[in-house]
Order: structure tokens, then C-alpha cells, then sequence
């Protein structure tokens, strides 16, 4: 067990953990932030997807102590208050869920990817986004909110704080 | 459920993991109703409405102390104005609680913000069988409507009282009931103060026709949406108690190993609660990275005995029936006219055999408990499509009496009928009883791959005898193993033989969405593509020829218009063709499938895929075309790469890195054709339209490439040019 400074959503926190624990473990346990979901434990869904300096990683296989001069962002940092990110408000116009599990982790992926390139093509876009499984299927209705993502991006300054 | 629905089920032999389990019968104390929910009116629906208006003397309002029995929903005006809908039934994707809430929104004129639903909870929702059938929408949004629309006239009497005037003149909408005539008007809140009226609803309550709905037939967003692209939503493994600790189950290195000896004492010297009962061993510790390190200090000896492998699936299938066990008794067996006369008479005979593989549901959360004990009291959030099952199986595990124990369903990550069972409940359970605290317990992956039921698999064996002008004079159908469910052929054929095998399965095996339907709509309609390529006759045409059902002929008819079947570019290399459909679950089917093969490096991509689907009134259509699509896309993983590969009791490909589904590069263009009949009763929509996409597909694989593939999956290694 070691301490570890965590920078999660903007805060510092202070935690003991085994620096070869899951990050994944970390947030939903120790921070209680339980939008990252388990799916696989090896990387291949996508359903634990966090930023790490902007950019989408698979929690799940991220060590604690590796992320500790870093700043994360989870599905609970995303919204400013009531005020939801363009990428979770087109998701929920585009009703681009069933079960919803898999939505945190492709809502996180899809802001990393709207971050490198603020207007994807389709086929960028299911490039991007081919590591993240929706089991329910709902592929296509995905494709459509990060579409509409970017143009409610684009109409907007709230994409600008995304990913922090 | 009607009786006809409960046959209907009944007669689904592969639904193996439900066991047959006595209907429980609710009863409750109204008093206790109103003490818990507060005042205003209550509305109960109740499964047989003849019997209980003769058990009651057919008195509508109730005024004794007692409820009925045999209760299925019920719904509670507060004196707030506030409704809260109880039902057994739970959400894990099919969008329900949205819909529900569109059936009771339409029936009682109030927004559907004022409605909260409470779901699969056993303490506070009537007895429900499970959330499985595609029955929700049948039954229970019809049960809904009716009981809104009882509690919407019971508020028109309440105020035709209090205004001492006729009820005729009086009508209710947006919460409020008005009278034309004065222009005065109530709200339901104001006439539910200080009420405690109860009611059940019988059969003759009127309902608004679907030619008529305002809030249902329209579509609605996910009501509660917003918590899960927050990710607030607490699914089941996403419960916490306080002083919980995390569980872990020491798994055999095989199916049906036994337990020799086992030494445990290193792990409990890691301070985890250890439990050893019968063949049952786990650890609960302060977090699950220590639950699975005092597992792995576990040290156990395993008496395996020599398994089957999926090398040999088929050959054992066929070799190990068991004619005459099937539990349900009869069903498994149609004959009609005189078969092998009629085949041996035919002017074409055709006789082929189709195979299907075992395939996992892979539900993105798997399976998770968080159980706590009161005493002898046991209170257990899972997630579960039966949340009365897995109460019924913690009270048999436990030796307690079910109402010592209560289950509840968090909405969870998806089900697809592999969450009937309580299995993580009984062991979240089983540590939490020995540790004195709570227990929460999530399957890996790996536990979920290997530990959960599969869908069947099966071999299906068709002889068909057919006339030169395209009558289908003969059909001969065996399936072994896979099911019975879409067994029966709704085409026209005067001499048919259809036989449903029961086997010994060498894997766990259980429902899965759409059940055998898949497996028995694949063999069929690829046998009818094979039929019409045999008779040099157009697919579709030949289909029609033999279908005098107007509902799956309009499908056919609308999803072929939409693909364009007639003016298809049959130039193209390697483009391909085809089509599929059928009748399941009230629910009519065509799926039309566009496929593009390279030969030379294997891939078969499929490109585009129109679904015509018609199930009567349409409820909520752009989650109906969400279902639609999510069926077709599950579907493709079945139709083109999942298998799960076995060998002596292990299976070979139990982790995501090893098992393909579905993902954003498969999916290929969906158009979905929605065919609303409001002269129909609403059906489910979240299996049938899953049924008609392997036979499309190996039908286009034909078209492109002369190969006919008659094993599912189609292409898990591609399609090469032999």
C-alpha cells in the first residue's frame, strides 16, 4: 500500500492503494465514482473509458500509479453543474442507449475523439470508436450523436471545456 | 397472462433454467396499502377479471379490507397528484419503464414526468414470472393502460359527486377533471385528498384506440435518460452498503469437478471470511483485489470426470436424446397428413441438415449481488430478469421462507435471457451470512463466460417434397437440442412432421432472446431458399407462393420494396442477396440482406440490411426501430463469428480478447420499415426481429458466391476461395 495524489475532475485526492491496482478499481471504490463500469478487464469494451490528459484510456488496465502527476476525467466531471456536455446531450436527443452501460465509456471516448478532430467523418468516427462495445447494438444511433455532438459543438462554447 | 400465452411459453422446452415454479399468490391488506403509499385511490389489475368479479360478487369498488389474489400491477394517486406504478416487470434496455410510463400517461391525462415507476422489486411490486417473452408490451402495457384508465374514471366519479352532477358532462385531461357545461375543473390532486378507494379492474374498462393515443404511438426519449449519460445510474454493480465487503467464489477447473479436499487456512490468515459449504467455496474481504488474493491462496484438489468437446458437438447432440423427458410432456411433436407419402410422391425432394453452436448472451455488466442480512431476513439487489425467481431460489438455498427474503433490480446492464437466475445473489448471500456484513459480488468476465448458461446449440435435419409449380407438398423438421421455439412452419404445406428433440446438453444452457427461433427460422428459410434455387424460382416468389398469412406477406412485400429486390445490381462482383423472415413472439418479421464477400481474403462484410417489421399498434417507434436495429446488429455476431469453442469441461474462448461480437466496423447501413397496424393489439419487438437476419445473410453469402453455408455461425474463419 502506498498514498497516491489522484487529480480527478478538477480535484486532488489523496489515496491508499496498491500502486498496481486498476484505476477502474480506484474511482468506483475508493472515490465512489461508479460511472466507469467494468466490462472486461482486459481492454477490449471500452465500458471503463476515462481521459488522461485529454486522451480516452481504458481504466481498467491503467495502474493507479502511473496516473498520479495526471489529470483524469471521468463521466461525472463531464457536465458544468445541470448543464450537460454537447457529447451527453446529443446521446441522450440521439437516444443512442438501451441499457446504457456502455454509454460512459463511449461518451468519453467520443469527447477525446471530438477533441483531436472536432468534425469526424463517419468513417473516423467508427475508426475511433471500433475498441468501444454496445452490446445492445446501437452502433449506428452512436455515430449519429457524435455527429450531432460536433455540430452542437461547434454551435456552442461548451465543447471547449472538454475533457479539462 | 392469458392462458394462451402461458402455453404458449410453456411449450418453449429450452427455456431449461426456469424449472417450474409454482405461481406465488399475492394477497395484502389494503389498509396496509394506504399506510405505506399514503392516501388517495388505488387501482389494481389482476390476472383473471371473470373470476374475481364472481369470487367478489362482481362489485367493481371495493370496500372490504381485503385485495384480491392473482394481482399483476397496480398504481397508487397520491394525494399529491403524484402516480407511482408498481409492476414486477424490470428494465435492462428494452426502454420499458419509458413506454409503461407512455401507456398510463395516455390513459390518465397527466405528463409523463408526474408518473414514477417502481419495478422488480419484491417487497412492493405484485408476483411477476420474469421479464422474458417479449410479453411486456402484450400484458403488461395493456394491464397499465387499463388500470389508468379505471383510476382516470374513478376521478371523473369523485368529481360528479362532489359537483352532485351526471359524470357525462365531465372529462378528464392534464390532471385535471373539467366540467364542459360550467367550465369548473378539479385537480386529480384535490380529488384524491383524504381518499382511501380502492378498485380492481375487470375486462370491460374501456380503453382510448390506438387510432386515438396522443402520448403512446408517439415516440418518447429514455424517461430517465439523463442518469445514465451522467452516470449516476446505479446498476447493480454499482450498490454500496456501508462496512461492505467484497466476495469471491473459488471456481472448479471444470464443469461438473467435485471437490476433494480443500485447505484454506493461508486465506483466512489474509483476514478474509472464508466459507467452505459442500461443493460451494468463498472469500469475502475488505476489497475484491484481497477477495481474489485469498482465493488464489486457496489450496483445493478437483475430481474432474472426461467432458464432450465442441469438436464433436453435432455427433453427441444426436446420439444423446432423451425422447420422452421433456418436461413440458407434449408440444414437442406436430403431424399433420401423411408425410412420407407425400415426400416420396414429390416432384422435388430435398434433405439437408443446418447446425447452430452454443453462443453467450456477453451482457456488457455481468452478473452482480449485493446481499445484506437482517437477522434472518435477507435483502439482495441484483441484476435479474426474475427478480421472484431468484427470490423463490435464495428461499430455497437458505431453507427461509420467501417473505424473509427480498430482491431488488437496480435497471441493469442488459439481460438478452441470461439473467434468469440467482446464482451471484445465492453466493453474495451464502459469504454475507458468514461474515455478519454486507456482501457484494461481481462476475469477471471470464466467470460470467464460463459459469452462466449459453444458447443452445443444435443440429435441425429438413426433408421437403415440393411440386414443379412451387407448392410445397412435404416437411419433414427434426431439431435436436436447440428448441422449440418458431418450430412450427407458417407456411402452407399439407403434410408436415415437425419434432423437437430433447438432448443431453454438454454445456449449461438456457434462454437466450428470440430462444430457438433463430436457430429453427435459420434452417427454414435457408431451406427455402435452397427449395427455390432448386426450381430455378425467384426467392421471394416462391415464398409468397406458400404463404397465405396477410401480416408476414405484407412484411415481405414492404421490406422487398424497400431493398429494391426487384431492380437489385446483380452485377457487381461478390455483392450478394438475400432474404429471411417469419412470425414470433405476435411479432411479424422480413429481413432483407445486401452482402459483400472477397474470396480472396475471406472477408464477408455485410453491407446493408432493410427489417420490415409489423407488431400491431405501435407503442413507441423510434424505440421500436432501436430494438429493430439493436436485434439485427446482436444478430450479426450469431449469424457470422460467435461460437463458444469447449473442450473436457473448459471452455477455449471465454474472454472479449477471444470472443467476437459485434462492433462499430460490422454494422452495416440498417433501414427498418415500420408497419403500424391500430387495429391491432401491440406486441413485444425485442426478439422476433432478430430471427430473419442469419437466414438473409446465408442466403446473400449464396447469391454472391454459389456456397451454401448451413452452420451458425456463417464465416467465423471468413469465406475463402477453396
Amino acid at each position: 500500500m502506498t498514498t497516491i495524489r489522484l487529480t480527478v475532475n478538477g480535484s486532488a485526492h489523496t489515496v491508499d492503494a496498491d500502486a498496481q491496482t486498476s484505476l477502474l478499481s480506484v474511482l468506483r471504490e475508493q472515490l465512489d465514482l461508479t460511472g466507469s463500469k467494468y466490462g472486461c478487464g482486459e481492454g477490449q469494451c471500452g465500458a471503463c473509458t476515462v481521459l488522461i490528459d485529454g486522451k480516452a484510456q481504458r481504466s481498467c488496465i491503467t495502474k493507479v500509479g502511473t496516473v498520479s502527476q495526471k489529470q483524469i476525467t471521468t463521466i461525472e466531471g463531464l457536465a458544468s453543474g445541470e448543464q450537460l456536455h454537447p457529447v451527453q446531450q446529443a446521446f441522450l436527443e440521439a437516444g443512442a442507449l438501451q441499457c446504457g452501460y456502455c454509454t460512459s465509456g463511449m461518451i468519453m471516448s467520443a469527447v477525446a475523439l471530438l477533441r483531436r478532430n472536432p468534425e469526424p467523418k463517419e468513417s473516423e468516427i467508427i475508426a475511433f470508436m471500433d475498441g468501444n462495445v454496445c452490446r445492445c447494438g446501437t452502433y449506428p444511433r452512436i455515430v449519429s450523436a457524435i455527429q450531432k455532438a460536433a455540430k452542437l459543438a461547434k454551435g456552442t462554447s461548451a465543447g471547449k471545456g472538454a475533457g479539462r | 397472462m392469458s392462458e394462451e400465452l402461458q402455453k404458449q411459453i410453456s411449450l418453449e422446452p429450452e427455456r431449461y433454467e426456469l424449472a417450474a415454479a409454482a405461481p406465488y399468490r399475492f394477497d395484502l391488506d389494503r389498509r396496509d396499502f394506504f399506510r405505506f403509499l399514503g392516501a388517495g385511490i388505488l387501482v389494481a389489475s389482476v390476472l383473471k377479471p371473470a373470476v374475481i368479479a364472481q369470487e367478489s360478487g362482481g362489485a367493481r369498488q371495493r370496500r372490504g379490507d381485503s385485495l384480491p389474489k392473482e394481482i399483476d400491477a397496480w398504481l397508487h394517486l397520491g394525494e399529491n397528484g403524484k402516480v407511482t406504478v408498481y409492476t414486477g416487470k424490470v428494465e435492462m434496455g428494452q426502454n420499458i419503464r419509458t413506454s409503461l410510463s407512455q401507456a398510463v400517461a395516455e390513459e390518465l391525462h397527466i405528463p409523463m414526468g408526474n408518473i414514477e415507476m417502481v419495478m422488480g422489486d419484491t417487497q412492493f411490486t405484485p408476483f411477476d414470472m420474469g421479464t422474458f417473452g417479449s410479453r411486456t408490451t402484450p400484458t403488461m402495457n395493456l394491464q397499465l393502460r387499463k388500470v389508468a384508465a379505471a383510476a382516470r374514471e374513478m376521478l371523473i366519479g369523485l368529481a360528479a359527486a362532489q359537483w352532485g352532477t351526471d359524470r357525462q358532462n365531465l372529462s378528464a385531461a392534464e390532471g385535471k377533471v373539467t366540467d364542459a357545461q360550467t367550465n369548473r375543473s378539479l385537480e386529480y390532486s384535490a380529488l384524491t385528498k383524504g381518499q382511501q378507494l380502492t378498485q380492481t379492474v375487470t375486462s370491460d374498462t374501456a380503453l382510448i384506440p390506438a387510432s386515438g393515443w396522443k402520448v403512446a404511438g408517439q415516440s418518447a426519449l429514455k424517461v430517465d435518460g439523463r442518469e445514465f449519460v451522467t452516470g449516476r445510474h446505479r446498476y447493480p454493480s454499482d450498490q454500496k452498503l456501508p462496512d461492505m465487503l467484497h466476495g469471491k467464489v473459488l471456481r472448479p477447473p471444470s464443469f461438473g469437478a467435485t471437490l476433494l479436499s480443500v485447505d484454506t487456512q493461508k486465506a483466512e490468515q489474509m483476514g478474509a471470511t472464508v466459507v467452505h459449504d459442500g461443493n460451494f467455496v468463498g472469500a469475502a474481504a475488505a476489497n475484491a483485489e484481497l477477495a481474489a488474493a485469498a482465493i488464489s491462496a486457496i489450496h483445493a484438489e478437483w475430481k474432474s470426470e472426461p467432458q464432450p468437446s465442441s469438436k464433436d458437438l453435432f455427433d453427441y447432440l444426436r446420439k444423446n436424446t432423451v425422447e420422452g423427458k421433456d418436461p413440458t410432456g407434449d408440444g414437442d411433436r406436430y403431424d399433420v397428413g401423411a408425410v412420407d407419402q407425400a415426400l416420396s410422391s414429390a416432384d422435388h425432394r430435398l434433405q439437408q441438415t443446418y447446425t447452430v453452436s452454443y453462443i453467450a448472451h456477453v451482457p456488457l455488466e455481468p452478473r452482480a449481488a449485493l446481499a445484506k442480512w437482517d437477522g434472518d431476513k435477507v435483502t439482495v439487489w441484483t441484476g435479474t430478469q426474475r427478480p421472484f425467481g431468484v427470490r423463490g431460489q435464495l428461499a430455497e438455498a437458505f431453507r427461509i421462507p420467501e417473505d424473509q427474503v427480498r430482491v431488488l433490480m437496480p435497471d441493469t446492464g442488459s439481460g438478452y435471457g441470461g439473467k434468469h437466475t440467482g446464482e451471484t445473489a445465492i453466493e453474495a448471500a451464502r459469504l454475507a451470512r458468514a461474515a455478519k456484513r454486507p456482501v457484494k459480488l461481481t462476475w469477471t468476465r471470464e466467470e460470467e463466460f464460463t459459469w452462466a448458461y449459453f444458447r443452445p446449440a443444435g443440429v435441425i435435419d429438413v426433408s421437403s417434397g415440393v411440386r414443379n409449380d412451387g407448392s410445397i407438398t412435404a416437411w419433414e423438421f427434426h431439431n435436436y437440442n436447440s428448441g422449440s421455439a418458431g418450430i412450427r412452419t407458417y407456411y402452407e404445406i399439407p403434410n408436415q412432421r415437425i419434432v423437437f428433440h430433447a438432448a443431453n446438453s454438454p454445456l449449461r444452457q438456457g434462454s437466450y432472446r428470440a430462444l430457438a427461433a433463430t436457430a429453427n427460422h435459420f434452417a427454414r428459410e435457408s431451406h427455402m431458399d435452397e427449395m427455390a434455387h432448386s426450381l430455378k424460382m425467384d426467392p421471394l416468389e416462391f415464398r409468397l407462393k406458400n404463404l397465405k398469412d396477410e401480416r408476414l406477406r405484407a412484411v415481405f412485400t414492404a421490406a422487398a420494396k424497400q431493398f429494391g429486390w426487384g431492380i437489385r445490381d446483380k452485377t457487381l462482383p461478390g455483392r450478394g442477396f438475400g432474404m429471411g423472415g417469419g412470425y414470433e413472439k405476435l411479432g411479424n418479421i422480413a429481413t432483407f440482406a445486401e452482402v459483400q464477400v472477397d474470396r480472396k481474403s475471406g472477408d464477408v462484410k455485410v453491407v446493408r440490411v432493410v427489417s420490415a417489421f409489423e407488431c400491431g399498434a405501435i407503442v413507441n417507434p423510434d424505440n421500436l426501430r432501436n430494438q429493430i436495429e439493436g436485434s439485427n446488429v446482436q444478430g450479426l455476431g450469431g449469424a457470422l463469428f460467435e461460437a463458444i469453442e469447449f473442450d473436457n469441461g473448459k471452455i477455449l474462448n471465454g474472454r472479449m480478447s477471444q470472443y467476437r461480437v459485434p462492433r462499430f466496423s460490422d454494422v452495416p447501413v440498417l433501414e427498418t420499415v415500420l408497419l403500424d397496424r391500430k387495429d391491432l393489439p401491440s406486441a413485444g419487438a425485442g426478439e422476433c426481429p432478430m430471427i430473419g437476419l442469419a437466414p438473409a445473410v446465408a442466403n446473400a453469402i449464396f447469391d454472391a458466391t454459389g456456397v451454401r453455408l448451413r452452420s451458425l455461425p456463417l464465416v467465423p474463419e471468413g469465406l475463402k476461395a477453396s
